[in-house]
């Protein structure tokens, strides 16, 4: 007696939402089964494993057919063919495009194409993640990508709208088209100790202070694409290096208002001059888009990597930068204040996020 | 030219990509409606096309407006080709056409292919006109109301119950033409969805004719179904119970009557004229003034229509004109037939030489069929006719007498209703039911479908006459259904024999004094159960005992019936799901020789389901059956017979007996330890289905009762049939003193696996509660969330060593697997109850079963009942006895004894409790329904005629959808199981639609009446036929109700009274 065909269907449609784990985890049907008989549910309900079986096939096929309408979250909404309660359509969404933090690490900053793609089998191996999940979780990216790249208006609120993901996931979200878009390295060796979340934090304020939509809310790519001009400009800094009694004025109005206020005066001191000078070439350096690409080596190892081997408190480190900063507009022969503020502002959030273990 | 429909098409949305170059599609709409066709303009390259159409307006008669579907078809426009179609749409107009219903039919429906499925949606307004028809001759009957609800719908109140209507249509299937060999499979499929919507419109006209005629105005309990007899044509038929009801405008005004029943509020509904064109609607009106005569009536019905019925009022002496019945004399008196016709089926049961009991008829139009019929009664022995009452003797003779004419007026005092108002059904006779076996030949002249008319005459015929021999003059919970292989059909249909209430099936002529006595006389909740027939003629060896409850009329022991468990009924704990499975295999043969071998096999078939039934339902510990359906599904090389049921422990009738089991050598030792550990488990199992649906009856000393009543521990005999009884039974006996007790012979191997497989049924996990019935005794809070559902599955038999017990098995476990499925994917339900579960079974190859079963999972709150101020269970319990009111629409007989005679007192709620071991707090917020602002409005679907928690304020009109989809990629497409699953989502999809446009939120009395697949793996392909149907509703949340009572304080004091407000 075999089974030929064996469906249920309800007038709600089920979701499992073990199941849906499993299946989004790209478990196979008897993988799936045999991780659900090792969860100890056959005992809790006295089910047989045929009934379990059977269980986890229909629910794979429903979620197959749900497949197609998660690749565009509005039509899961207006579609008729599967009645599911709101808050059930919402998990369903949020959970397809929710993703893996390893796989996210490998990914992030790497050209959404068919490239990429095909490493994929790397990083299933080196991640432990299945195949077909990270195929579901690169497919994920891609679409997004595709759909706000030329977008105007606000990024998160594009993703949001057209992706119907919770505030957190499209957040999330922008921050890897941004990284995609800019291809910021994020893959060498020196930035394994960076979280997704330190990186996203940095493009969030990057988005906010650095990209055309900061200063017009009208143009295309606005979110997406770094200010030119901005960039430009940032050469303009280079004299607070460049000139040595610039420098000089500098490193003493930090170090008068910080003396006996940091543990690690001396090293700062010593240190300063340096500092600086990584600070001001990485913005100079802007200009070239392979340099921005290494915005992240460069501050790690301009600034975090300096700091971290003379131990430096977080603390002292959030009291350099923010008396780095403002004392600048104390220096009377430099005239480029605000430019110097958003790129600092936004530089010295991001310092303080990638200063960490 | 009595109606204009009015069409205009909005919008479109999801198309599909049917341009491969521009990824978009250029789409326009034809719209067709008889043979006129609109166009709109072509909407050039959007997928979300928006036509904003003028309205295209069609002039036509309500006869097509009946008969013909609305088609709407979205094709792509292509310049240079034809234009490719992407899908169709079908809408029905009937709703629209009488004036309680819906007015406008607006929304978004899925566009349908059949081999592509649901291709996007398109938004479509549709409206009527319809005119004054003054033709007294017209051949529309818009204005009836149709209903497959097998109550009376609430919010209507039965004024007359007319009774049966049935009629039948065929013509040649699409599928089988000539011309189906040069056409696309998805032309095929159109022409084929086309025919049935156009036969069933057709067929539901000429229903409400009839109900015309009888002066009604609604068809309640309509059952439609379709026949695929493949070469020979396509049957359309149709079932249902003429009525006048009344809509109950302001219900409101009926509550007072719950706390005191004024004179003026039971007169109402006698002294109302009983008129049916209540309604507006123009073209009922001329019936009023019209004096009804019935000639003219008849040559116009006659006309086109296959009618066997006669319409007229005139009693009717001389029915069956067609084929001689050997047996059945209609002039006879009943008792005499009875009996004559009684000791048929003793034989039948008591002996297995049935080969003369199938007789072919020699009527020259049923020349090559061979017919066989053969009645189950309601207890193998335990059933017999009972004198009356001392007391009740006369006034019973009387009301016979009463509903005797009443009834006589009708060929066929059928209803298909399953609910009944209070006071209707007198007494429950048992289950009837006839088979007959026929040969299919093509139908050589559609418009003249005399044979069907005379099968189904013959076998409705019989049914009557089983009816009489019960001493019953009506059948309630009627119904009819066919199995078809190849050439071969079998006709079924059953009922439950039922002694009426003459009143509601009169003009109101008789009430007065006789209802008053009637009232008296009758005992609350147990006046069903007390016999229709006369105890000293009693055909059966029957076991009478005097009513447990009021001890003054005799019952019969067991009690099996096809109806839903009465309102009133006295119940002790709770009920369950009961099924009887068998299969028979048969040789494979060639028409006359097949139909003979299946004419063979029926009685042997019939007499084993009812002996597992009897036996399973012993085992529970039960005493009654509701609701009961036969099956007998013929396949090439078998027959299945499947039985469900739910059974109860009836008040008032005796304790069951146990069941003793005898060995064949008594002498063999460990034979006989064998034998003792069985009886030992069965007497577990016995125990402790005592204990998990809380049957406890009160013990009742013998000297009350006064006649041999065994004790609850003691068994009682019953024997399988006479002829088997063997010595060591009779000892078995004596060792028992008098008492019964059922005995299971273990001679052989079969009798062993019987035993076996009654004690395999497992029940269900805690927390579920399953039952095929409307409702579940011992269960009153339910809660909200309903979770309708469809599952099919299909086995494939290994044609090895094909045994009657390993097919047995096969099919066993193919049930029962299926039902722990089901268990397991509802259990965030806990606690729940599966109602109304559905199972149908098909054979639709050589070697394969297919199962579907259909079913609502309810949840209730087990906690409800234990939160006990007192005033809390007071308000409830008012609520409830108002509600069931408003489930009966009569409020008058209930009011005053609702309260005391409510199943469920609040004592009982506590056990509910302790049934449910599982299941903690986490529960309890599955109940609020979070889905209340969607984009697409949620549509509930039931095969409940009511939704818990809510109040049913509109009906809308009937539902009734007939879909193929053919796919020529089953591999693609997720194989079989794929391809059914998107099928059903589609159809449940397609139902949801319709009755949004049509204003509702949900369907009511859903019911999957046909799932035919077939498949060729080899060549990837399937298709699949389903026909669903059901009541469209709107209802209103009764949470909501209370709201708004409490912004109108002062209405009136009873929650229920804010109902009046909402409902039109």
């Amino acid at each position: 007696m075999t089974s030929e065909l064996d469906i249920f269907v309800g007038n709600t449609t089920l979701i499992d939402e073990d199941v849906y784990r499993l299946w989004l985890d790209g478990y196979s049907v008897s993988d799936a089964v045999a991780l659900r008989v090792r969860s100890g549910i056959l005992e809790q309900t006295g089910a047989t494993a045929a009934v379990l079986q059977s269980d986890t096939m229909d629910h794979y096929r429903t979620f197959h057919m749900l497949e197609r309408l998660l690749h565009a979250p509005p039509k899961l909404l207006h579609q008729l063919i599967f009645q599911i309660p709101p808050s059930r359509q919402a998990l369903l969404i949020e959970r397809y495009y929710a993703f893996d933090e390893a796989f996210v690490r490998e990914v992030l900053g790497k050209k959404l194409s068919k490239g990429t793609k095909k490493d994929l089998d790397d990083i299933s191996t080196k991640t432990g993640i299945t195949l077909k999940s990270c195929r579901r979780q690169f497919d994920n990216f891609k679409r997004v990508f595709k759909v706000v790249e030329e977008m105007r208006g606000s990024l998160v609120d594009n993703i949001q709208q057209h992706f119907l993901l919770s505030d957190r996931l499209s957040r999330d979200y922008a921050a890897i088209v941004f990284f995609a878009n800019n291809r910021f390295e994020t893959g060498k060796k020196k930035l394994q100790y960076l979280s997704f979340g330190d990186f996203a934090f940095c493009a969030e304020l990057m988005i906010q202070n650095w990209t055309l939509g900061a200063v017009d809310s009208q143009v295309d790519d606005m979110d997406v694409d770094l200010d030119k001009e901005f960039l430009q400009d940032l050469k303009e800094l280079k004299v607070l290096v460049a000139d040595k009694d610039l420098l000089d004025l500098h490193k003493s109005l930090v170090c008068t208002t910080l003396r006996g206020k940091l543990s690690i005066f001396s090293e700062m001191e010593a240190n300063f001059k340096n500092l600086s000078r990584g600070l001001v070439n990485v913005a100079a350096k802007l200009t070239h888009s392979k340099d921005v690409r290494d915005l992240f080596v460069d501050l790690v190892e301009k600034f975090v990597e300096p700091c971290r081997s003379d131990h430096w408190p977080l603390n002292d480190v959030r009291l350099f930068l923010n008396q780095y900063s403002a004392s600048v507009h104390s220096l009377d022969g430099f005239r480029h204040q605000a430019l110097w503020d958003r790129y600092m502002g936004t530089l010295r959030g991001c310092l303080l996020r990638l200063y960490h273990d | 030219m009595p109606g204009k429909l009015k069409v205009k098409i909005v919008a479109g949305r999801h198309l599909p990509v049917m341009d491969r170059a521009s990824d978009l599609t250029d789409a326009f709409v034809e719209v067709k409606f008889g043979n006129t066709t609109f166009k709109t303009d072509v909407y050039l390259k959007s997928l979300n096309p928006q036509w904003n159409s003028e309205w295209f307006k069609f002039e036509v008669d309500d006869e097509d407006l009946q008969d013909e579907p609305l088609q709407i078809t979205v094709l792509d426009h292509d310049t240079y080709s034809a234009n490719d179609a992407i899908g169709k749409v079908y809408i029905d107009i009937d709703p629209l056409l009488y004036s309680e219903a819906a007015t406008v039919i607006s929304g978004w429906f899925p566009i349908y292919d059949t081999i592509h499925g649901i291709r996007g949606e398109i938004n479509v307004i549709v409206k009527v006109d319809l005119f004054n028809d003054l033709n007294r001759f017209r051949q529309s009957s818009c204005g009836v109301k149709f209903f497959c609800t097998t109550s009376i719908p609430k919010c209507y109140r039965a004024v007359i119950i007319h009774g049966f209507v049935e009629e039948l249509v065929v013509n040649e299937d699409p599928e089988y033409q000539w011309i189906d060999r040069i056409r696309t499979p998805r032309a095929s499929n159109e022409a084929r969805q086309r025919l049935i919507s156009l036969m069933s419109g057709e067929l539901q006209r000429k229903i409400g004719l009839k109900v015309l005629e009888m002066r009604g105005n609604a068809v309640v309990g309509y059952l439609q179904c379709f026949d695929l007899e493949g070469e020979s044509g396509l049957v359309v038929r149709a079932i249902g119970t003429a009525c006048t009801l009344d809509k109950l405008s302001s219900p409101a005004a009926f509550l007072p009557a719950c706390n005191s029943p004024s004179k003026e509020m039971k007169e109402i509904p006698f002294n109302e004229d009983p008129n049916p064109n209540t309604h507006s609607s123009g073209p009922s009106t001329p019936l009023k003034n019209q004096t009804y005569s019935f000639s003219p009536s008849k040559s116009y019905s006659r006309q086109s229509s296959s009618s066997d019925t006669d319409l007229s009022l005139t009693p009717k002496t001389a029915p069956s004109p067609q084929g001689p019945r050997i047996y059945l004399c209609p002039s006879s008196p009943p008792l005499s037939c009875g009996s004559l016709h009684l000791k048929k089926s003793c034989l039948l049961l008591s002996d297995s030489s049935l080969a003369p009991h199938h007789c072919s008829l020699g009527s020259p139009v049923l020349r090559k069929s061979v017919s066989f019929s053969e009645e189950l009664f309601l207890a193998a022995s335990g059933m017999g006719s009972g004198s009356a009452g001392k007391e009740g003797g006369p006034f019973k003779a009387l009301l016979r007498q009463q509903t005797q004419s009443a009834l006589e007026q009708r060929e066929f005092p059928f209803f298909t209703l399953t609910v009944f108002p209070p006071g209707f059904l007198v007494h429950v006779g048992g289950v009837v039911s006839a088979r007959s076996v026929k040969l299919l030949d093509r139908i050589h002249n559609p418009d003249e479908p005399e044979t069907r008319d005379a099968w189904w005459a013959e076998i409705r015929q019989e049914i009557k006459s089983h009816a009489k021999a019960l001493g019953c003059h009506a059948v309630v919970g009627y119904s009819e259904s066919t199995s078809i292989c190849e050439e071969v059909c079998i006709l079924s249909a059953s009922g439950t024999a039922a002694v009426l209430n003459p009143r509601f099936l009169q003009d109101g002529t008789v009430e007065g004094c006789l209802e008053q006595r009637l009232e008296e006389n009758l005992p609350v909740g147990c006046g069903f159960c007390h016999i229709p027939y006369d105890e000293l003629n009693m055909p059966f060896p029957a076991h009478l005992t005097y009513c447990y409850n009021c001890r003054k009329q005799k019952v019969p022991d067991v009690l099996f019936t096809t109806i839903d468990l009465p309102t009133d009924a006295m119940v002790i704990g709770k009920g369950c799901l009961i099924q009887a499975r068998l299969c028979r295999l048969k040789k494979k043969a060639q028409a006359e020789a097949n139909a003979t071998a299946i004419s063979n096999l029926l009685p042997f078939m019939e007499y084993e389901v009812h002996t597992q039934l009897m036996n399973k339902l012993k085992l529970k510990g039960m005493n009654a059956l509701f609701g009961l359906r036969i099956q007998i599904t013929v396949g090439e090389n078998m027959l299945m017979g499947l039985a469900s049921a739910t059974g109860v422990y009836l008040a008032a009738l005796p304790a069951p007996g146990g069941i003793q089991i005898a060995g064949k050598t008594p002498n063999d030792g460990s034979y006989e330890q064998h034998i003792s550990h069985m009886q030992k488990k069965i007497n577990d199992t016995i125990a402790k289905n005592r204990e998990l649906y809380e049957i406890n009856p009160p013990e009742i000393s013998e000297e009350v009762i006064g006649s041999p009543i065994p004790e609850p521990r003691q068994r009682s005999r019953l024997l399988r049939s006479q002829s088997e009884s063997s010595d060591e039974v009779t000892e078995l006996d004596l060792s028992h003193g008098k008492k019964d007790a059922f005995v299971l012979e273990i001679d052989d191997t079969d009798a062993l696996e019987d035993v076996h497989s009654l004690l395999t049924d497992v029940p269900p996990p805690p927390g579920f509660y399953s039952c095929n019935t409307e409702i579940m005794p011992g269960i009153n809070n339910w809660t909200s969330e309903i979770q309708m559902f469809t599952s099919v599955r299909v086995i494939r038999l290994s044609s090895l060593n094909l045994t009657n017990q390993a097919l047995n098995k096969n099919f066993n476990d193919l049930c029962e697997n299926l039902l722990k499925s089901l268990y397991f994917k509802l259990r965030s339900m806990i606690p729940c109850c599966l109602c109304h579960v559905n199972f149908t079974v098909s054979l639709p190859e050589d070697e394969l079963i297919q199962v579907t079963v259909t079913a609502v999972a309810i949840t209730f709150d087990k906690n409800q009942a234990l939160q006990t101020t007192k005033a809390h269970i007071e308000k409830s319990l008012q609520r409830a006895s108002a509600d069931t009111e408003e489930l009966l629409q009569f409020p008058l007989e209930l009011c005053s004894d609702s309260l005391p005679s409510h199943p469920f007192p609040p004592a009982k709620a506590v056990t509910v409790e302790k049934a449910n071991p599982m299941g903690e707090g986490n529960f309890r917020n599955r109940s609020a329904p979070p889905c209340a602002s969607s984009t697409v409005g949620v549509v509930k679907m039931t095969p409940l005629s009511f939704i818990p928690g809510a109040k049913i304020t509109k009906y809308l009109g009937i539902i009734n959808m007939f879909f193929i989809r053919e796919t020529t990629s089953l591999r693609e497409e997720g194989g079989v199981s794929g391809f059914l699953h998107a099928f059903i989502a589609e159809v449940f999809a397609m139902v949801r639609a319709h009755v949004a446009a049509l204003g509702g939120n949900a369907v009511v009395s859903y019911i999957m009446k046909q799932c035919v697949f077939m498949e060729n793996p080899n060549k990837n392909q399937a298709q699949c036929l389903i026909n669903v149907s059901g009541d469209a509703v709107v209802f209103v949340r009764e949470s909501d109700l209370e709201v708004a009572s409490v912004q109108q304080p002062t209405a009136n004091c009873q929650p229920l009274c804010a109902g009046g407000e909402v409902t039109t």
